[in-house]
């Protein structure tokens, strides 16, 4: 994950403005938010297909409160081992084409392109038995949740250790019961 | 004559395994002044290489070898090559465990007198009583510093614990607290008292609750008269031909196979692993695997009934603060057959941090009834329910016929099907954590499904008889007289409560049996 900085201009025409969709425009081999400040670099993988991950990722455990970065990099790992490992990147390429197939004969348009999340989990309840979603929703369980800078999000604080743990720090300070 | 031993030396007594029962079996006997060597096949992870993380700690102490599953239970769905979430390490699942430490209640120990025939249940009266055991109980828990037993204070209950007692207060249960815990809730022998750090399951970084890694074991070391060899799997026990067993042999720390004589051994594996040696150890002379002339060697697989119910609140709980396990409610442990099962079951509070809970809170889904529990985890509290789940002489540890492990030893299947009993008694105890939870203003509860086994029982269990079962009342082997079975393998049946205790009061008690049968020269 890097700073988008002042990365090549954002076309807006890319956008798209619907229900959690994530807006990514592609550059360079690369991906950048054209709301967050982040890109990514994508190498072994088609860029697009790096765009699809992310927003199944967001699709398969969608938190309002998370923003886009935390999906990109719970699935950017892929590309390096795509890199790495025929099989793996097969997996994925020909699941994004399956998926975006099945997209473009529900609604006429790619997956990302699909405008409604409803739509687009109805379209994944299609896949979801498959070796491929299943190896995306898999890896999102520590690849988004083990995310310690997610932790805060949810109210979870982590190690205590460092802290003398919480015996004075709210370990029984419940005030509703 | 002290430790460390040759391998040559065939007066040591070998105990397989440092847990709860093999760590306290090795350091009782070396401190009766009998030389013994623990090989145990994980690493020495001492508390310094403690830390308060879920993954990076499962990933370094859990028993990650290669198993299989078979049977209709969730577990060989959701976590096919995870049966079971036990510790490979030095100290074995006394390293990751709770520390709930409670008796058997008389009934337990009389399941087939007290349940009658229960169809499709293999039940069997332990040829053991309550009495018979109170004296090691009472030793377990002064070795352990259980609160609430020896004038040790209770713990002071976290906010998960505050939920579920003000929800059992309101449903009219009596007895609910802080539980019966090997957690200091002031110092107590060398060990600190409990700063509520939470993370109970990744191995205390203070060392306030018990461990056999850093209470027993170091105690029998410093005797001189225990060697524990970290690294070391025993792969097979060899007999004379005699039917005596000789020794074992192992691979050590760089995989070389090695070979330790000995006077005893002592199988303290857990229950899968126990089993799996002792048939992997067959002969000419035993075909079916050692000790196994009843043929119930590795059956009548227990891993309790177990479920959790989590529940969100409209206001923050933070239930992972403080211990993992903080408080009990017993009324359902009882026997009363009109709920419409046998047996009984304990509820428990139970915090996960959110890795986890995305890990265990329902396997496999996704979308956003999933996530939106999640969304909610600072107002989330939780509880366990463990109870007492039905012998089935199917329900089985087998050999892989054809899958093995790196130094060429077959790879355990886990069979395991829910007895029907079982499931009545998940479902009355799903529906009587999330009545807790209700009484006090849940929004949403969650009937969580079983993790992984944490509770492994019964895979060579106790019989008077020896057409029965695969040890007696001493867990030492119907067949083999300097054979002894000593974890929770040896359960006749399971209980409601959590076996630790159990297992460390019968380590005690065998390593009297043996020291006076070594007395003796019977063995």
């Amino acid at each position: 994950m890097e700073s988008a900085g002042k990365g090549p201009a954002v076309t807006r025409r890319n956008f798209i403005a619907s229900s959690g969709a994530i807006a990514l425009v592609i550059s360079s081999g690369a991906l950048i938010s054209a709301t967050e400040a982040w890109g990514v670099k994508v190498e072994a993988l088609k860029p697009e297909t790096m765009h699809t991950l992310i927003q199944m990722a967001r699709d398969i455990y969608p938190h309002d409160r998370l923003a886009d970065r935390f999906y990109a990099l719970a699935v950017k790992g892929y590309d390096a081992q795509a890199g790495k490992d025929a099989a793996l990147r097969k997996l994925i390429e020909n699941g994004v084409t399956t998926l975006d197939g099945l997209a473009k004969a529900a609604h006429g348009a790619p997956y990302v392109g699909v405008g409604w999340e409803a739509d687009r989990v109805a379209l994944l309840r299609q896949i979801e038995h498959g070796a491929f979603f299943q190896k995306i929703r898999g890896g999102l369980v520590t690849g988004l949740y083990n995310n310690k800078e997610v932790w805060p999000i949810f109210g979870y604080e982590g190690e205590s250790a460092s802290k003398g743990g919480y015996l004075e720090r709210g370990f029984n300070d419940i005030d509703w019961l | 004559m002290g430790a460390p031993y040759k391998l040559d030396d065939s007066s040591v007594v070998v105990v397989i395994g440092s847990g709860a029962g093999g760590g306290t079996l090795g350091s009782q006997l070396a401190r009766k002044g009998i030389d013994t060597v623990i090989l145990e096949a994980g690493g020495r992870h001492e508390i310094d290489d403690f830390v308060n993380d879920e993954w990076t700690m499962f990933s370094k102490i859990s028993w990650l070898d290669p198993r299989t599953t078979s049977g209709s239970w969730r577990i060989a769905k959701d976590f096919s090559g995870l049966p079971a979430w036990i510790v490979k390490a030095v100290g074995g699942s006394t390293v990751h465990w709770a520390g709930a430490s409670l008796r058997f209640q008389a009934h337990e120990f009389k399941a087939r007198t007290t349940y009658g025939d229960i169809p499709g249940a293999n039940l069997l009266d332990w040829p053991l009583t309550l009495e018979e055991l109170e004296p090691y109980y009472a030793k377990a828990e002064s070795n352990m510093g259980v609160t609430r037993t020896n004038g040790i204070p209770g713990l002071p209950g976290n906010n998960n614990f505050k939920v579920m007692k003000a929800g059992a207060d309101k449903l009219g249960y009596k007895t609910c607290h802080t539980g019966r815990m090997a957690i200091n809730s002031k110092p107590r022998d060398g060990r600190p008292s409990c700063r509520q750090i939470g993370f109970c399951f990744q191995g205390c970084v203070i060392g306030a609750k018990w461990s056999t890694l850093y209470s027993d074991i170091p105690k029998g070391e410093d005797t001189g008269k225990l060697e524990v060899r970290p690294n070391s799997q025993v792969l097979k026990i060899e007999h004379d031909a005699k039917g005596k067993v000789t020794g074992v042999v192992y691979a050590d720390k760089n995989g070389k196979l090695q070979r330790q004589k000995a006077r005893i051994v002592c199988v303290a594996g857990n229950s899968i692993e126990s089993p799996r040696l002792l048939l992997n150890s067959h002969s000419n002379m035993f075909p079916d695997g050692l000790a196994n002339s009843s043929g119930q060697v590795g059956k009548n697989y227990m891993r309790h009934m177990t479920g959790s119910v989590y529940a969100v609140f409209d206001k923050p709980v933070h239930m992972y603060r403080g211990t993992t396990m903080a408080g009990i409610i017993t009324d359902e442990s009882r026997n009363d057959p009109k709920r419409g099962f046998v047996g009984g079951y304990e509820m428990e509070t139970l915090s996960l941090g959110l890795p986890f809970m995305a890990a265990f809170l329902d396997p496999g889904a996704w979308g956003r009834s999933f996530t939106s529990a999640l969304d909610m985890y600072e107002n989330m509290a939780g509880m366990w329910l463990v109870g007492e789940d039905m012998p089935q002489e199917s329900n089985a540890i087998t050999l892989h016929p054809t899958k093995k492990d790196k130094y060429g030893m077959p790879i355990p299947n886990v069979h395991f099907d829910d007895h029907p009993n079982d499931v009545a008694m998940r479902n009355h105890a799903y529906k009587q954590g999330a009545a807790v939870y209700d009484a006090v203003g849940a929004v949403r509860t969650f009937p969580t499904p079983p993790y992984p086994s944490t509770h492994n029982l019964g895979t060579n269990r106790m019989s008077e008889k020896p057409r029965d079962g695969v040890v007696n009342k001493w867990g030492q082997t119907h067949d083999i007289a300097n054979l002894f079975v000593s974890d929770g393998s040896q359960f006749t049946t399971g209980g409601a409560e959590n076996p630790t205790l159990t297992i460390v009061a019968l380590a005690i008690r065998q390593s009297d049996y043996i020291a006076e049968q070594m007395k003796k020269g019977a063995i």
